[in-house]
């Protein structure tokens, strides 16, 4: 297959030759967007949502969606927030919001595995209910964080602390994924959940293990945005869902389950959008333009990457007959 | 009896208030092959499920090696060493066949949850060498052809050191080569001792390969007793309660000298390659093939599903350009495709929407667009008697609820409604037991007597001697042969057939 031997490894990688493209260009416009500061910053910055992503990625193997991180980085900061106040020790306080977050993902888990709820409806409700939850604990004050919770500025040998936490997390996730039964068997069931049924498999708790582990992905990363920010306030989380969900896509996540990887797929995911919105900021377009432009950037790929998989399969289809005069099967659709 | 490894004893099982098993009390010795038949909802399935763990019993109960043995699931059922191989395959196709060969129960690194990924592919390699497959165990499922999925299906059951060997229908997808393989896999685990139930509607396989056979009907055990006691005649007056003289009826018409279908050179780079083909007014042409000669591909083509580079197709004598699905349908085509449950039918749906919905436009009322919801239902009516779709209410009732038979009635119905000048059907008794065979055999014979074209591709070269005015032979993508009914000749048309692969 002469033509495939180059097309295919193009369209396999693609999120990667996007992330290059996209660092390519930015480079080249501004001589100080390549530098160290510059990228730390970035995956500084990008950590909690990939934290969230990477939670979400192992939902989306499995064929679910998540909706409702957003309102359980909310809860885990709101707890936060008022244990502090009420003099609690700091990593007394996180481990207890981290915990609450990771409730949050349980309610999920149960609502879908013994419920039966879609995870999209089920989601939208603790989404909903739990954006409540949160205002209700805070009555919708804004707190100001104790100088003591910006430990997420700290770094260590020169790496951020929340680029620590979320390259443990993804290690973490990608010996899960690859290296546990329980892995194998969250891509098996998102393959195909009836012969996981019938292969034995106990569906319905591997269905309420992806939701509890990415409702502590969500407490996480609610941990270090809201020590990024210094503060908690109503909007804590909105719309990373979406951040998330697109990463994760980005880096190869199939919407319908079984295929897709936390490394390196999700994780370029997350450093693409995360690079492309920071260039941005170097490139000074304006403030309003750059939520279009990170849509529109966010679409065109989730259209490449539906197109690459529909060429992917008409490439990987067999074909019956070998033609004359070559050793290979049929090479690259012949223009007229 | 000492050597009875399994007995079922007073098995019974209704789903919701009907029942689909009664009483059936049957011996299984140890180590022998016993073919279990019956029609489509016969019971044989809900059987198995039981045995398997998949289904529970309501009542009675099963010994395994004299011990009373009720499995919860299907783990228990592997762990009693009773493996079953599903007739729609049970793969991960994401995922590498040893990973798919060992996903209920992973080898792990001494205690830590850890794969061991090394002794994983060891055992893999072990199990595949059983089955003769000799791919590299790293080999993800999806590039492997459904013979191959077959084999590594049988592995996994060989993998599990299994005492029990369940195959339903293990033949549908393969080749016939393939299939003489699985025969040679199945005769080395009998010569091991293994004990193996094979379900399948081609008795002849049953009776080349079982010891034993069972026949169950209507939820009961009819006959059962070693395979001489039986002959393929027997079976099957078994299997339906009453002799049946035919399996095919007589055709009733001759082909017109209209025209309805013609490709001219018709060619698409891997797939298809200088197809000619005529097909007549009410003509039944069959076109034979093993799989992979490119049958279902041309019907492809035709229907407008998949497009081509080169030659001509002409319609009712007039030449189209493009093919489309959309367009093809308006001019009295339809298409029956080879796989009902995913192309076919919407399964949780009723049989009239089913039935209904590519007729649709026709039951239009003229200023709005609405459907004459009466209208559709006498018709509805009228095609469930016509074909006699066994349902309890057409406008109720699921089709998934339906046997195997029964739903590719509704298929055919669906596109009858349309009342079609050109239609292909593509393996329309697959999977489907003799009394509704006989039935949708009656159909075709009827539509091509009012006049239809019928494009009849199968890979039961009998079905096409049986109900064809002519039959091509396709391999490779090509034409290979033409035979007209006159000179119809089992063994020149599989020779045809085989050109390619006895060279």
């Amino acid at each position: 297959m002469t033509s495939h031997r180059l097309t295919m490894p193009v369209l396999r990688n693609m999120p990667a030759i996007l992330f290059l493209l996209a660092f390519a260009l930015f480079s080249l416009l501004d001589p100080r967007f390549a530098t160290f500061a510059n990228f730390s910053n970035i995956a500084s910055s990008s950590a909690f949502v990939g934290l969230v992503a990477v939670g979400m990625t192992i939902v989306l193997l499995t064929g679910g969606i998540d909706l409702s991180v957003g309102a359980t980085m909310y809860i885990t900061g709101a707890v936060i927030g008022m244990l502090l106040q009420q003099d609690v020790p700091m990593l007394a306080a996180i481990a207890v919001g981290v915990l609450v977050g990771t409730l949050w993902g349980c309610v999920n888990a149960f609502l879908i595995a013994w419920v039966g709820l879609v995870p999209f409806v089920a989601t939208l409700v603790t989404l909903t209910m739990g954006r409540g939850i949160g205002l209700l604990l805070t009555e919708s004050r804004q707190f100001i964080l104790p100088q003591e919770m910006a430990y997420a500025a700290s770094s260590y040998l020169g790496i951020p602390l929340p680029v620590i936490v979320f390259a443990i997390v993804v290690v973490a996730a990608v010996v899960f994924l690859r290296w546990t039964a329980m892995g194998r068997q969250i891509y098996a069931m998102g393959n195909n959940v009836e012969a996981a049924r019938k292969a034995g498999l106990n569906t319905r708790r591997l269905t309420a293990s992806v939701y509890v582990i990415s409702g502590f992905c969500a407490a996480l990363a609610g941990v270090i945005l809201v020590s990024q920010q210094g503060s908690i306030s109503a909007g804590l989380g909105q719309g990373v869902e979406f951040d998330a969900i697109a990463a994760a896509v980005l880096g190869g996540t199939s919407l319908f389950g079984g295929v897709g990887s936390v490394f390196p797929g999700t994780v370029i995911g997350v450093l693409l959008v995360q690079m492309i919105s920071t260039g941005m900021v170097y490139l000074q377009i304006d403030l309003y333009l750059q939520d279009m432009v990170a849509a529109i950037v966010i679409f065109f790929a989730v259209l490449i990457d539906a197109l690459r998989m529909r060429i992917l399969t008409r490439l990987e289809r067999r074909n019956i007959r070998v033609e004359k005069g070559s050793t290979e099967v049929q090479t690259a659709p012949s223009s007229p | 009896m000492s050597d009875t490894i399994l007995r079922f004893e007073g098995v019974n099982k209704a789903f919701f208030g009907v029942s689909v098993l009664e009483d059936v009390t049957l011996d299984v010795e140890r180590g022998s092959i016993v073919g279990l038949v019956g029609e489509n909802g016969a019971g044989k399935s809900t059987l198995m499920n039981i045995l398997g763990g998949v289904v529970l019993m309501d009542g009675g109960q099963m010994l395994l090696a004299g011990e009373a043995y009720a499995p919860r699931d299907p783990r228990d059922a592997d762990r009693a060493g009773i493996a079953f191989i599903h007739q729609e395959l049970n793969l991960f196709t994401n995922l590498t066949i040893a990973e798919n060969l060992f996903i209920s129960e992973f080898p792990h690194c001494g205690p830590t949850p850890l794969l061991d990924r090394g002794r994983l592919r060891k055992r893999a390699r072990e199990a595949l060498a059983l089955v003769d497959l000799a791919v590299s165990p790293d080999v993800r499922v999806e590039r492997l052809s459904p013979g191959e999925r077959q084999l590594v299906e049988v592995a996994k059951a060989l993998a599990m050191d299994a005492r029990i060997i369940i195959f339903d229908e293990p033949t549908t997808s393969l080749t016939t080569r393939e299939t003489e393989r699985l025969f040679g896999i199945i005769d080395r685990l009998h010569q091991a001792g293994k004990t193996i139930i094979y379900i399948s509607h081609i008795l002849r396989d049953v009776m080349r390969i079982a010891d034993a056979v069972a026949v169950l009907r209507d939820g009961q055990l009819v006959a059962s007793g070693p395979v001489s006691d039986f002959s393929i005649h027997s079976m099957i007056a078994a299997m339906v309660g009453r002799e049946i003289e035919q399996l095919y009826p007589d055709r009733t018409s001759q082909p017109g000298p209209e025209i309805s279908l013609e490709l001219r050179q018709l060619s698409k780079a891997g797939i298809s390659h200088r197809i000619d083909l005529v097909l007549h007014k009410g003509e039944v042409l069959g076109v034979f093939g093993l799989m992979g000669s490119g049958r279902s591909e041309l019907a492809r083509i035709i229907f407008g599903l998949d497009d081509f580079d080169e030659g001509e197709v002409l319609i009712d004598g007039k030449p189209v350009k493009r093919l489309s699905p959309t367009r093809n349908i308006r001019n009295g085509m339809a298409f029956v495709t080879e796989n009902r449950r995913e192309d076919g039918l919407m399964m949780e749906a009723t049989v009239a929407d089913n039935l209904s919905l590519a007729a649709l436009p026709a039951y239009r009322t003229r200023l709005v667009n609405t459907v004459r919801s009466s209208a559709v239902a006498s018709a509805v009516k009228d095609r469930v008697d016509a074909l006699s779709i066994k349902v309890h209410d057409a406008f109720r009732s699921e089709v998934k609820g339906l046997s195997g038979g029964n739903q590719q009635k509704v298929v055919l119905g669906k596109w009858l409604m349309t009342k079609p000048s050109i239609l292909i059907i593509d393996e329309p008794t697959r999977g489907v037991d003799v009394g509704a065979k006989f039935e949708i055999y009656e159909t075709i014979d009827r539509i091509a007597a009012a006049g239809t074209a019928v494009l009849f591709i199968s890979s039961e070269l009998e079905e096409l001697l049986g109900m064809c005015d002519r039959i091509l032979v396709m391999g490779q993508g090509e034409v290979l042969g033409s035979f007209d009914r006159a000179q119809f000749h089992e063994e020149a048309i599989l020779r045809t057939a085989f050109r390619e692969h006895v060279a």
